[in-house]
């Protein structure tokens, strides 16, 4: 066949029919995707919970997130029971690292203390901010897993705290270290009635990180 | 030409990595690791295939004056496909290339190819182009990748071959980057003259 001619005539009606083919396609493609897409984002959020959740939990925490308000800014808490009782949470908390934005779901047991943590997604420099994936795990050498932020903030040890930064990463520890800060606030707003507000901490860990 | 010749002229003789220096960005970009450099590499080669053997098939009717938008057309189309399907069924290797799926629209190995060759011949031999530029593309990530790992944590693929503490961060970084391309590059060359 020979090639078609480049009339106005042939290449609009050319132009049009890629175009639809293309669209048509997509959207059926999407159709099928949609659901499958949907699945695999609810199964990473309820794989990073089972993580960092108390073990024992008996309910579907991912099914119906609370929302807090805490100074403009909205957290997921993602709450466990056991036989309807609370045995703790995990808050979902971002904050701006050093590639860009941070976001980290922490597990809370019921007194307040860290039960672990996951990085949800982040766009830190890979082997060196990337490390706060496993960093502050237990057994790691910033471990924070068993501090309760609500008796006292995490502050990296070259702001005066406790934690330990991960190497050549201070941004990004200091990022993760407010997202974990922040979370318990959340946590405690959310759950008032558990856990002692009245220590002031929260507010004083985000006045800390932000002078840096 | 037969399809044999066209399958290793894309691999060795035209590698578009390490001779053609085609698709520069998502080659710098993704190869902090050979896992993330042969998962680009085998994406790129999915759309690859997928777009010679259609826009083969379909070039008598596409005009000349429109035909690179209709090629991008089709290109993109395909990648918004692939980045789907990922999504869909394998949520972990998305989550490491995501980024830069949407990338491969833009790289120019592509509408290179396009251009240069499923424009000119017939589905079959389009085919194997794809699929030889694509392996081409593939192995020099992937080897791109390896050695960053190597000599940045000491690892290829996740396994430990030296002791972390003796890796050098830079080659993780984007400078690495040019490093190792620039080294492989000239080791190409040398191979190539001898």
């Amino acid at each position: 066949m020979k090639k078609l001619e480049s009339s106005f005539k042939n290449m609009v009606i050319v132009l049009t029919a890629v175009t639809v083919i293309a669209g048509v396609l997509l959207g059926y493609v999407n159709e099928i995707t949609a659901q499958p897409i949907a699945q695999a984002n609810a199964k990473a959020l309820s794989d990073a919970i089972a993580v960092v959740m108390p073990e024992g939990y008996d309910n579907n925490p991912a099914e119906a997130p609370e929302t807090v308000e805490l100074d403009g800014v909205s957290y997921k808490v993602y709450k466990a029971t056991k036989g309807g009782e609370f045995i703790g949470a995990a808050v979902e908390s971002s904050a701006g690292g050093f590639g860009g934005t941070l976001t980290v779901l922490v597990g809370f047991d019921k007194e307040g203390k860290i039960k672990d943590y996951s990085l949800l997604s982040h766009a830190e420099t890979p082997g060196l901010g990337s490390k706060a994936a496993d960093w502050f795990k237990a057994g790691s050498k910033g471990n924070i897993v068993g501090l309760n932020p609500g008796e006292e903030a995490l502050i990296v040890s070259k702001d005066g705290g406790k934690v330990d930064a991960i190497t050549a990463s201070t941004i990004t520890s200091r990022a993760f270290l407010k997202a974990v800060n922040n979370a318990y606030a959340a946590y405690a707003a959310q759950n008032g009635r558990q856990v002692d507000t009245q220590s002031g901490a929260t507010p004083k860990a985000d006045m800390n990180v932000e002078q840096n | 030409m037969n399809n044999f010749k066209v399958l290793m002229n894309g691999v060795v003789k035209e590698n578009p990595t390490f001779v053609l220096l085609l698709g520069m960005c998502p080659t710098l970009g993704t190869t902090s690791s050979a896992i993330n450099g042969m998962g680009m590499g085998l994406a790129t080669m999915f759309v690859l295939i997928c777009s010679n053997v259609v826009i083969s098939s379909i070039k008598n009717f596409i005009p000349d004056m429109v035909r690179i938008p209709s090629f991008i057309v089709v290109i993109a189309s395909f990648v918004t496909l692939l980045q789907m399907v990922m999504q869909a069924y394998v949520p972990a290797l998305y989550a490491t290339l995501g980024l830069f799926i949407p990338l491969i629209v833009v790289n120019c190995i592509l509408l290179g190819r396009a251009e240069a060759f499923a424009a000119k011949k017939g589905p079959v031999p389009s085919f194997f182009d794809g699929l030889g530029m694509g392996l081409g593309f593939t192995i020099a990530l992937t080897l791109l990748g390896a050695v960053r790992e190597l000599l940045g944590t000491g690892k290829i693929f996740d396994m430990s071959l030296i002791s972390e503490d003796y890796g050098m961060l830079v080659f993780v970084l984007a400078p690495g980057a040019f490093l190792a391309l620039g080294y492989l590059i000239a080791i190409v060359n040398k191979f190539k003259k001898a």
